[in-house]
Formats: C-alpha cells, structure tokens, sequence
C-alpha cells in the first residue's frame, strides 16, 4: 500500500515535469541562454514554497505520517565536492538536456533514445564509485 | 472534455513549481526525501557494481521506494504524453531559436527534442548522449545530489553545500552552452 503512494507521487512528479516541458532540451537551453524566465520561475517558485514549508514543519514539529518526527540529515561542509561535481553535472545537464528525474520520464513519453542518455548515467555514477577515493571530497 | 483539453496545454511555471513543492512534501511525510539521482548508484548496486566498489555495498532494498517513485515517472511521462499531448512542438523564445538554427538545429521551435542530438541519422548523436548521461551520472554522485535533490531539496533546507551544488550546475551549464555548444555544433 505504502509503495502505491510512492508510485503514485512518483506519477505526479513525472507529468509535472513532461507538462512544464522542464523534460525538454530546447527548453534547458533557453534557461542557460538567459532567454526566458520559464525554468527560473519553476525552479525558483518550487524552493521558495519548499522553503516556507519546511520552516513551518520544523516550526510546528510536525511528524510524518508514520509518525516520527521529521528530520533531514545536515550535509557535509565541504566547497570542491559541491563544486567540482556540481560543474560536471551542469556540463552533462546542458548537454543531454536531461537531469536523472526527466531521463526516466522522457523514456516513459516515448523517446526511447534516452535509454542511451539513461546507460550514459549509470556509467557515469559506476566510474564514480571506481575513482571516488582518488577525488577531493 | 473541457478539462482535459485544459490540461493538455502546457503548463505554467507557477502550477508547475508549486506541484514540484508538492511531491516534495508528499516524499517528506512519508518519511523520505526527494532525490532522484541516487536511483543511479541503486540501479547499480542491484546490477553487481558491489565486486568492484565499497560503495556501492548497501542495502539497496531499503530505497525500494525510490524505486517506486522512478517507475511512476515513467508511468506519468506516458500519462503526460499520450492523454495530456505533453510531447507537442515547444514554443521557445525567438532569439534561442535563431542561435539554434545558427548551429544547425533545424528543428528548435518545431519539435519537443532536437533531432540532432536525439537521433539516430548520425554516430555523433549517440556519442553526445552517453557522455552528456555520463557527466550527470558522474556529476550528480560526485556532488552528492541532482537538481531535485541540491536544488529543490537541499535549498528548502536552507542547506549551504548545496546552493555551492546549484552555483556549480549553473556554471557547468553556462560553460556547455556558451563555450562547448559553438565548438561541438
């Protein structure tokens, strides 16, 4: 049953993102040209609720439906990490025009294609764990 | 069938950011936290990669449920595409086009992905997707997070490393298109 609201979340998530065109190439282009505001307003209103959201349950100690109080693991401070990984996945981002949520839902639209994008990806994150030791984290 | 013909237009901005928010929330009552890119390191995992690398030994069958959440993308890609006529031409602005067709993308303003890249006329085309996936792949498990975990997560937490993340997405994508694009294209 829980896995169904998963499933069900995870529906949600993929029409918004193929609905809002945020799955399109030409449309992460557009972002990166500075020639429309679409993608900033999605990602930015997106945050911005996620924002005050987040405040008020930490405000009002809310606990999740299982539950248990809601927590979020604080992320390691650390700036070549962040910064040298995140580069990567913008030039990877800019390039395929997908990040790893579109991916799948452009595959379930019917490009087929992206499973190439999809093996590309996989690769990508299995060299990671090949090579991580030897990167500055 | 007002409605679906209402739905089937593209959506706003400001209805799609806010269900984003929504999915994020929903995954956070349930105790989970939105964050698509560790589906990656999952797939492979449970494809064997624990013989070649500590990090990919866990348990993987605890992110069952993000599991889940990827196979219902796909299902609400299909939704989108096939009762919603999400995969219709996108209308982009006229001056990313002119850039485009400058590059010789014939097809910007016409199509939903640009044959060029997304197309099998050419070996180039296949070279371009592996090591655009490659980078996100690679990227995203480096940084720890991809644009719905750093960006639409890690920002809602108020949390510093990843706006560092989302600063370095940018500059990333800023350097593609605006100094790799003319070279490539």
């Amino acid at each position: 049953m829980k896995y169904l609201r998963f499933l069900a979340l995870g529906v949600l998530f993929g029409v918004v993102l193929m609905k809002s065109q945020a799955t399109s190439w030409f449309r992460i282009y557009e972002m990166f040209q500075f020639d429309s505001f679409h993608m900033y307003g999605i990602i930015g209103s997106a945050v911005a609720i996620g924002l005050v959201g987040v405040l008020l349950i930490k405000k009002m100690g809310w606990k999740d439906f299982d539950g248990n109080a809601i927590q979020y693991a604080d992320k390691n401070k650390s700036v070549p990490r962040y910064l040298i990984g995140g580069i990567v996945f913008g030039l990877g981002w800019a390039l395929s025009g997908a990040c790893p949520g579109p991916m799948y839902v452009l595959l379930g639209s019917g490009f087929y294609l992206l499973l190439i994008v999809i093996l590309g990806a996989v690769l990508g994150t299995f060299v990671y764990g090949l090579v991580r030791d030897r990167l500055p984290h | 069938m007002i409605l679906v013909e209402w739905l089937s237009q593209p959506w706003p901005w400001y209805v799609s950011g806010p269900l984003i928010a929504l999915v994020m929330f929903g995954l956070i009552m349930e105790g989970k936290s939105l964050g698509m890119s560790a589906n990656l390191r999952t797939i492979c995992t449970m494809s064997g990669a624990g013989k070649f690398s500590d990090f990919f030994c866990f348990d993987w069958k605890r992110d069952r449920w993000n599991l889940m959440v990827l196979i219902g993308a796909i299902m609400g890609g299909f939704i989108a595409s096939y009762f919603l006529d999400a995969n219709a031409p996108v209308i982009l602005a006229q001056d990313s086009i002119n850039a485009l067709s400058d590059m010789g993308f014939q097809d910007a303003g016409t199509a939903f992905l640009p044959e060029k890249i997304f197309g099998l006329a050419s070996n180039s085309a296949i070279v371009l997707m592996i090591s655009g996936g490659f980078m996100v792949g690679f990227g995203a498990r480096y940084a720890g997070g991809c644009t719905s975990g750093h960006a639409i997560t890690g920002l809602s937490h108020l949390q510093w490393p990843s706006l560092i993340a989302v600063v370095g997405f940018f500059v990333g994508g800023l350097i593609m298109t605006h100094v790799l694009f003319p070279l490539i294209f």
